[in-house]
């Protein structure tokens, strides 16, 4: 059991907030659902009605016999704080399954990104020239314009796009993380 | 001839159509083969369909129709809660649903199961603002343990179905079916219930056996147990009551409860301590504090029972049951959590206690007891009695006194605030199922129209609603339904001019700055009776108490009995601001308490 000791400034509530000081961590969530009218909906208004985070969010169907969607979620909180988004998630009807990823071991994360970048010169030159070690791929080009395709983890995507900032980046959009787990296990 | 006897042989041979039926009659018949005995709703324009099966069908569903859609949904609630059945409210789409709303959250927070069907403008016209059209599903995604909008009448009958399984099963809870005025009249098949098994939705109701031995065994060791039990006891129904008191009995631990677990344990048994929380008993409050084994039995560890969490039984290893996984490590962290049904965890728990031939702690019980009858010589409910103004705790004395004596059976609802603390203070509960009141929401308004739900299941039975000045004029016209039903329920009005816990909060905690809680126009509530065809009485003095009360059991028709008691009587004992259980005032001590806390 944790205990820990009490804060020590006096609270403006009835009653004071637990005091439990524990670090915050991210995890990502596999979570199928019956693909249902307002799904969606009940899982994200689950995280905005008790002020939980989402930091990326990615839904589609994915398997069309069984009527069921995916949706990843990547969100952050206390130990605590996960289990119940777990818990609260579970106990949603239209949820089948849910696995947190984070703890169920290794897996694999990825997002794709579509980068516009508008220069000339030097500058386009040196954005081809990252990119091709981003391994991204020139989906759209004109004399002025490229559109990269870049797919990695949301951290080799958010360095690519802050390397793309002085040579002018213009337009991001991101899949947010699909995320599947190593080896045999499957959700 | 002999074609026609042809023409015969074939339609004899080919396989049978099956009936169809309009959408109106799927739900009717559906509700039929539910168990449904009596809905509670208002027309609209969207569920017109249905009130004309309603109209063909008054042999086998019975209907009530209530002042407001508020009130039918808080009807279907104290139905609910009065037989463990499913309640159910009918209401047309726009402000009908909306005016729901309040009532399914109620439900939500005190696990109420009810299916509540809402009128919706055609699909065709869905997402045109057309004439009172609301975005139901939406608005009652984040107050409903679940909810559907019908997109055909072919899967109507299960959704039907499904919606009750839903609302009945796991953690109790409201459901919502939004039904198009198109669907209600398209043809199509009705579809019989499926066995439960054969349900999508299968909640987890069996507890892990080594957890339960776990359990079992830390309550055989323990110094200074406590049985801390809530709503989940009385949702698992009578048998798990009855487990219950056998586990208690057999252990010999003391035992509280929750406002909403009133009445699974009898109040006037000897193991009981009284209600815990924030207005709950001294000696509750004080062995949850000290005890060194918990166990917690369907309840949730609200913020209203812990007080200051990270003070809250620090010396405890903690047991959960709780039919809801998000209910367990939500507010407290447990040592024991049992994700069980409470009658099957408590089957368990008993079936390893007495295989395993435990005992308790002799000699650590009695000095636990001697402890217990210490806390409780503080006599914490005790208050200055008046010989020329009634006490609101004297007059629940005196009812209490009454309905005791009264052969029928009892059945009590409350309003929120100050009152619906003296009730569950001086009221003894000692059955299930007998307690109606809005907890974890706290809805003023909620008792009138849950007394008459509960009138409707139980017509011979003493229905009394305990209300305050305030809340009952929040759903007052209901007093209209109760007169057209001729459901003789009372109405025992403790008057005191204020919204009595708002004014004893600000007199408290807000520098007695008393921001508009008192009510300086209330209605003459003997003659607002009368005048909706009921019965008036009124208390002005304490010895005028047992007259009225007398009167006010004997009549039958809804009768309000206004009780004119002491104005600034405050509600003790009372855990204050930021405080711990430990920490709790008393009456007498009452100039003690700290008012610069908030």
């Amino acid at each position: 059991m944790t205990k820990t000791s009490s804060t020590s400034k006096k609270s403006q509530s009835v009653y004071a907030p637990s005091a439990l000081h524990e670090e915050s961590s991210s995890h990502t969530l596999a979570i199928v659902v019956n693909n249902e009218p307002g799904v969606l909906a009940r899982i994200v208004g689950l995280f905005t009605g008790r002020g939980y985070n989402i930091d990326s969010l990615t839904v589609a169907e994915t398997n069309h016999e069984e009527n069921t969607s995916r949706i990843t979620i990547v969100c952050s909180g206390t130990p605590a704080v996960i289990e119940q988004i777990k818990a609260q998630i579970k106990q949603v009807v239209s949820v089948k399954r849910v696995r947190d990823l984070t703890t169920f071991g290794p897996h694999i994360e990825r997002e794709l990104a579509l980068v516009k970048v508008i220069g000339s010169g030097e500058k386009r030159i040196e954005a081809l020239r990252i990119a091709d070690v981003f391994r991204a791929r020139p989906l759209d080009s004109t004399l002025e314009s490229f559109v990269f395709e870049i797919t990695g983890t949301t951290e080799k995507i958010d360095a690519f796009v802050a390397l793309m900032k002085p040579l002018g980046l213009k337009d991001v959009s991101r899949t947010g993380v699909a995320a599947i787990s190593r080896g045999l296990h499957s959700i | 001839m002999s074609t026609s006897k042809a023409k015969q042989d074939a339609s004899k041979t080919a396989p049978k159509k099956p009936a169809q039926m309009s959408g109106a009659e799927i739900i009717i018949k559906a509700l039929i083969d539910q168990g449904v005995e009596v809905i509670f709703g208002y027309p609209g324009g969207a569920v017109l369909p249905i009130y004309d099966e309603i109209f063909k069908n008054t042999d086998k569903i019975k209907h009530v129709l209530v002042r407001q859609e508020g009130g039918a949904v808080h009807a279907a609630e104290g139905y609910a809660r009065s037989t463990g059945k499913v309640g159910c409210a009918l209401v047309t789409s726009g402000p009908g649903a909306t005016n729901a709303v309040t009532g399914l959250t109620d439900a939500l927070l005190d696990s109420i199961p009810l299916v509540c069907l809402c009128g919706q403008v055609p699909t065709f016209l869905i997402g045109t603002d057309a004439f009172q059209e609301a975005d139901t599903t939406g608005i009652t995604r984040p107050c409903t343990k679940h909810n559907y909008l019908a997109q055909s009448a072919e899967a109507l009958a299960d959704t039907v179905h499904e919606a009750f399984h839903v609302a009945r099963t796991g953690r109790p809870g409201p459901v919502v079916i939004d039904i198009p005025k198109d669907i209600q009249f398209a043809k199509a098949t009705y579809h019989a219930p499926k066995p439960q098994a054969a349900q999508n939705y299968q909640p987890k109701t069996t507890p892990d056996a080594a957890a339960i031995e776990a359990a079992v065994e830390l309550m055989a060791n323990a110094k200074r147990p406590v049985f801390y039990t809530g709503g989940g006891v009385i949702n698992a129904g009578p048998e798990a009551s009855a487990l219950l008191r056998e586990l208690v009995r057999e252990t010999g631990f003391p035992i509280t409860s929750t406002l909403m677990g009133l009445g699974a344990y009898p109040a006037t048994d000897k193991q009981w301590l009284g209600m815990l929380g924030m207005h709950g008993t001294f000696e509750a409050n004080w062995a949850m504090h000290d005890c060194d084994v918990m166990i917690n039995i369907g309840a949730r560890f609200d913020d209203r029972v812990t007080g200051r969490t990270d003070k809250f039984s620090p010396d405890s290893h903690k047991i959960h049951v709780d039919i809801d996984a998000s209910s367990i490590n939500k507010n407290i962290r447990v040592d024991i959590p049992i994700v069980a049904d409470a009658a099957q965890a408590l089957r368990a728990m008993l079936e390893v206690w007495r295989a395993r031939k435990y005992k308790a702690d002799k000699s650590a019980m009695e000095s636990w007891w001697n402890q217990i009858n210490k806390w409780r010589t503080k006599n914490c409910l005790r208050y200055t009695n008046s010989k020329t103004v009634i006490k609101p705790q004297f007059a629940l004395e005196k009812l209490r006194e009454y309905t005791n004596n009264d052969p029928r059976e009892t059945y009590i609802t409350t309003e929120v605030g100050q009152h619906q603390m003296w009730a569950a203070q001086f009221l003894e509960f000692n059955e299930p199922n007998r307690w109606m009141t809005s907890g974890g929401l706290g809805t003023m308004g909620y008792g009138l129209p849950a007394a008459i739900g509960t009138q409707m299941a139980h017509p011979g039975a003493l229905v009394i609603d305990v209300a305050g000045d305030a809340s009952i004029m929040m759903n007052i016209q209901e007093i209209s339904t109760a007169v057209q039903y001729k459901l003789p329920v009372k109405i025992f009005i403790m008057n005191n001019h204020w919204m009595g816990m708002v004014r004893q909060w600000q007199e408290l905690l807000h520098g007695e700055r008393y921001s508009n809680s008192y009510t300086e126009s209330l209605p003459d509530f003997v003659k607002l009776a009368e005048a909706f065809g009921g019965i008036g009485l009124r208390a002005e003095k304490p010895d005028d108490l047992d007259k009225v009360i007398a009167e006010m059991l004997k009549t039958d028709r809804v009768t309000i009995a206004d009780i004119c008691v002491e104005q600034t009587e405050n509600c003790f004992p009372m855990i204050p601001s930021g405080k711990a259980h430990n920490e709790m005032i008393l009456s007498p001590d009452a100039d003690k308490f700290d008012k610069s806390l908030v």
